[in-house]
C-alpha cells in the first residue's frame, strides 16, 4: 500500500470503499480459509498429544504410527478404500446441512442398505452378469437409504417435527432391523456366527488396474463432483441454500418448502445408501451382526470444516481416512481402544466452533469500526507502517 | 408353574423397568430444565456416559455409593460446562457442540475404561435398599417396586421439587422466560445468560446422576457405550412431556418398562428375538411422534443463542 499516507488525510466519506487491493483480498481470504479449516485440526491433534501423554503413551510414536499405517508403502491404498464410504456419506450430509436440515440417521440408513445388499448380493451376482448385478445392488442400497428418511422427512415437511429426534430414532430402528435381517433371512446357513453369505471375490467391485483400490472410490469422487455441480450451478442448489438461510424467505420467493425438504432428505439418504454399497461391494463382501462402523459420526466435523462444500469435503475426508486407517495400527500399538479416534474427532469439532466464534466476532466487531480502523485491525503490520 | 412364570416375569419386568426408568427419569428431568430455558442438549448421551464412568470410579475407589453418585453428578456437570461456555456464553451452535460432547463422552470413557479396567472388570455389590414398611409386603409387585435404593426416592422428591420450582418460584419463572421470550427476561433485568447457564449445569448434573445410577445400581460396572441411546430417548421424553416434570416420570417408566421387556420375556422362558424387543421403545417413540407430532411443544427460543439487541 503506497497510498497509506494520503489515505489517512482523507475523511472517511471520501475514502475508497475497498481499501484492500484485490490481490491482498485474495491472499487474506485464502489465509482465512486455511486458518479456519486447518487450525482446528492442528489444535485437536495437539490436544490429542497432551491426552496421550496424560494416558502415559508417547504421542510421537502414536502419530508416526498413524503415518506408517495410513500412508507409507501401500497403506495409502487402504486409506483410499476407506475414504470411499466416508466421502459418499459426507456428500450426503452436505446436501441436507445446506438446507439447515439435520439428518442424523445415517447409521440406520447405512446399515439397512448394507444388510439388504449383502443379503441379496450372493443371489444376484450368481444369476445376473456382474455389471448389472452390481448396478442393481447400488440402486437397492441407495433406495433403502432414501426410503428410511421418508418418515422423518414427511413429519418435518408436514408438521415441522424436529428431525434430529426422528432421524435418530429411525436410525436406532434401522440398525435393529438390519440385525434382524442378518440373523434371520440373510443368515449364512453354513456358519454358526450370525453373518451373511460372503460375496465371491471375483464378483465384487473391480479394482483400478495396478492397485487394490476398487472403483467405488471413483463412484464416490464422481458423486462429490456431481453434487457440487448441482448445489452450485442449478436452481435446486440455490433453493436449498435459500431454505437453509431463511425458511420464511424461501416460502416468500415461492419455493415449495415441504417438497424441497423431502427431496433433500431423499438425496441424502440415497447417498448414504450408496456409501453402504461401495463399502460392502468393494471392501467387505459380507456383513456380520452388530457391525456398526458409524462412519457418519466421525465424518460430521469434516463436513463443517469444508464449509458444506462438496468439493472441499474431499481433502478432509482423505485426511480422516488416513487418520483412521493409520489410527487402527497406532491405537493397537499403544494398546489403546480405537475409540480414542472418537475423542480426536470431538476435539476437532470443539476447536472448530471456537475458531469460528473468534472469526465471527472479528467480522462482527469490524463492521462497527471506521474503515481506517477496520483495516488496521485486519492487518497489524499495516498499522505499524502507517503510524511510523 | 404358570403362576411362577408370571411372578418371575413381572418381577423382572418391573425391576428392570425401574432401573432403566430411573436413569431415564433423571436425565429427562435434566433435559426438561434446560429445554425450558431454551438450551437443547444433544450431548446428553455423552454427559450420561461421563457420569456413569466417573460415578462408577467414585463408588469403586470411594467404597461408597454416595461418593459414586456425587462423582457422577460432578462428572455430568463438568461435561455440561462445555455446553455452558461454548453455547450459552459464546452463542455457538448447540447441535454441533452437542454432537461433539456425545462423541467425546463415548470416546474418552471407552478409552479410560479400556486402560483402567480393561483386564480386571471389577464389579460393585448390590446397593442397600430401603423398604417402605406396609407397601413392600404387597405380593409380587411390592418387593420390586417399594424396596429401592434411597436415591430413587430422592429422585422422586427431586421431580416434585422441580415441578414446584417451575410453577411457584421466581427462579422457575425466569427459567421459562429464558426459553419463551428471552428479550422479556432481559428487559426485566435478569441475565438470560446466567439463567441458561444454571439450567444447563443442572441438566449435566441430572444426566450424570442418571448415568451413575445406570452404572452403579443398574449394572454394577461400567461398560463402554452402556447408555445405548438412552440420552436421545430422554430428549424425546422431555419433548413429549412438554416441560411437565410429572409427565417426565410417567414417560420414563413407560419407556423403561419397554426396555426391560426383552429380559423379562427371556426369564419367563418365552423365546423371542431380543433384536425385535429392543426395537420396541424406539418404535413406540416414533408412533408417539407421528401421533402427537402436532401437539408436542417446544419453547420458541429453543436452540437459539441469545444476543442482546439482535433481531
Amino acid at each position: 500500500m503506497t497510498g497509506a499516507t494520503t489515505d489517512t488525510a482523507l475523511s472517511p466519506e471520501t475514502r475508497p470503499l475497498e481499501p484492500i487491493a484485490p490481490s491482498h483480498r485474495f491472499v487474506s481470504d485464502a489465509l482465512d480459509v486455511v486458518v479456519r479449516s486447518i487450525v482446528p485440526v492442528l489444535l485437536a491433534l495437539g490436544a490429542g498429544a497432551i491426552l496421550l501423554l496424560a494416558l502415559g503413551r508417547d504421542p510421537i510414536t502414536f502419530y508416526s504410527n498413524v503415518w506408517k499405517g495410513g500412508i507409507q508403502l501401500t497403506a495409502w491404498q487402504d486409506s483410499a478404500i476407506r475414504a470411499a464410504p466416508l466421502l459418499l456419506i459426507a456428500v450426503g450430509l452436505v446436501v441436507v446441512f445446506r438446507a439447515n436440515i439435520w439428518n442424523l440417521g445415517y447409521n440406520g440408513q447405512f446399515l439397512l442398505g448394507a444388510a439388504l445388499i449383502s443379503g441379496l448380493g450372493p443371489h444376484l451376482v450368481a444369476s445376473e452378469p456382474r455389471w448389472l448385478a452390481l448396478l442393481l445392488l447400488f440402486l437397492v442400497a441407495g433406495g433403502a437409504g432414501a426410503a428410511w428418511t421418508l418418515v422423518p422427512a414427511l413429519l418435518k415437511a408436514r408438521y415441522e417435527t424436529n428431525e434430529i429426534i426422528t432421524t435418530l430414532m429411525m436410525s436406532f430402528i434401522g440398525v435393529g432391523v438390519a440385525n434382524i435381517l442378518i440373523k434371520g433371512p440373510f443368515q449364512d446357513p453354513s456358519v454358526n456366527i450370525p453373518q451373511t453369505r460372503v460375496l465371491p471375490l471375483n464378483k465384487m467391485l473391480p479394482s483400478i488396474p495396478g492397485t487394490r483400490i476398487h472403483i467405488g472410490v471413483l463412484v464416490a469422487l464422481a458423486a462429490a463432483l456431481l453434487v457440487h455441480f448441482v448445489l452450485t450451478r442449478t436452481s435446486f442448489g440455490l433453493r436449498l441454500q435459500i431454505l437453509g438461510a431463511n425458511p420464511r424467505a424461501a416460502r416468500h420467493v415461492g419455493v415449495k418448502v415441504p417438497r424441497l425438504i423431502v427431496m433433500s432428505f431423499l438425496v441424502s439418504g440415497l447417498l448414504v445408501g450408496l456409501a453402504a454399497a461401495a463399502d460392502i461391494l468393494g471392501t467387505w463382501g459380507y456383513v456380520r451382526a452388530n457391525w456398526n462402523p458409524a462412519y457418519g459420526d466421525t465424518v460430521i466435523p469434516f463436513v463443517f470444516l469444508a464449509r458444506l462444500n462438496a468439493l472441499a469435503v474431499i481433502p478432509f475426508v482423505v485426511f480422516y481416512a488416513v487418520l483412521s486407517t493409520g489410527g487402527d495400527l497406532a491405537t493397537q500399538q499403544a494398546s489403546l481402544s480405537t475409540d480414542f479416534l472418537l475423542v480426536l474427532v470431538a476435539l476437532i469439532l470443539l476447536f472448530m466452533t471456537v475458531i469460528e466464534y473468534l472469526g465471527r466476532r472479528r467480522a462482527l466487531g469490524a463492521s462497527y469500526l471506521t474503515p481506517g480502523l477496520q483495516q488496521a485491525l485486519r492487518s497489524p503490520r499495516l498499522r505499524r507502517r502507517t503510524s511510523a | 408353574m404358570s403362576e411362577l412364570l408370571t411372578r418371575t416375569f413381572l418381577t423382572a419386568l418391573i425391576s428392570g423397568g425401574l432401573i432403566a426408568g430411573v436413569s431415564l427419569m433423571f436425565t429427562a428431568l435434566g433435559e426438561t430444565i434446560s429445554e425450558r430455558a431454551g438450551v437443547l442438549n444433544i450431548g446428553l448421551e455423552g454427559m450420561m456416559l461421563v457420569g456413569a464412568y466417573i460415578g462408577f470410579v467414585g463408588a469403586y475407589y470411594g467404597h461408597s455409593f454416595w461418593v459414586g453418585f456425587a462423582a457422577g453428578i460432578a462428572g455430568g456437570a463438568f461435561a455440561s460446562l462445555f455446553m455452558v461456555v461454548l453455547c450459552v456464553r459464546l452463542g455457538l451452535d448447540q447441535i454441533v457442540v452437542g454432537i461433539a460432547i456425545t462423541l467425546a463422552g463415548e470416546g474418552i470413557t471407552s478409552v479410560l475404561q479400556d486402560t483402567q479396567f480393561g483386564s480386571t472388570y471389577p464389579r460393585l455389590g448390590a446397593p442397600p435398599t430401603v423398604a417402605i414398611p406396609v407397601l413392600s409386603d404387597i405380593p409380587v409387585v411390592g418387593k420390586s417396586v417399594f424396596d429401592q435404593p434411597l436415591i430413587v426416592y430422592l429422585g422422586l422428591v427431586a421431580v416434585g421439587a422441580v415441578s414446584w420450582i417451575f410453577r411457584r418460584t421466581n427462579a422457575g419463572l425466569n427459567l421459562r422466560a429464558a426459553g419463551e421470550k428471552p428479550e422479556a427476561l432481559d428487559a426485566a433485568g435478569v441475565s438470560v445468560v446466567a439463567t441458561r447457564s444454571y439450567a444447563a449445569l443442572c441438566t449435566g448434573a441430572f444426566a450424570g446422576l442418571g448415568g451413575a445410577y445406570l452404572s452403579i445400581v443398574g449394572a454394577g460396572t461400567f461398560t463402554p457405550f452402556m447408555t445405548q441411546g438412552q440420552g436421545f430417548m430422554a430428549i424425546v421424553i422431555a419433548m413429549l412431556a412438554r416441560g411437565k416434570p410429572l409427565w417426565v416420570v410417567l414417560g420414563s417408566f413407560l419407556f423403561g418398562i419397554s426396555l426391560s421387556v426383552a429380559t423379562a420375556l427371556q426369564l419367563a422362558g418365552i423365546n423371542i428375538s431380543t433384536d425385535v424387543v429392543n426395537l420396541l421403545p424406539f418404535i413406540a417413540i416414533m408412533v408417539a411422534l407421528v401421533a402427537f407430532a402436532r401437539r408436542s411443544y417446544l419453547p420458541p427460543a429453543l436452540a437459539l443463542p441469545y444476543v442482546r439487541g439482535a433481531r
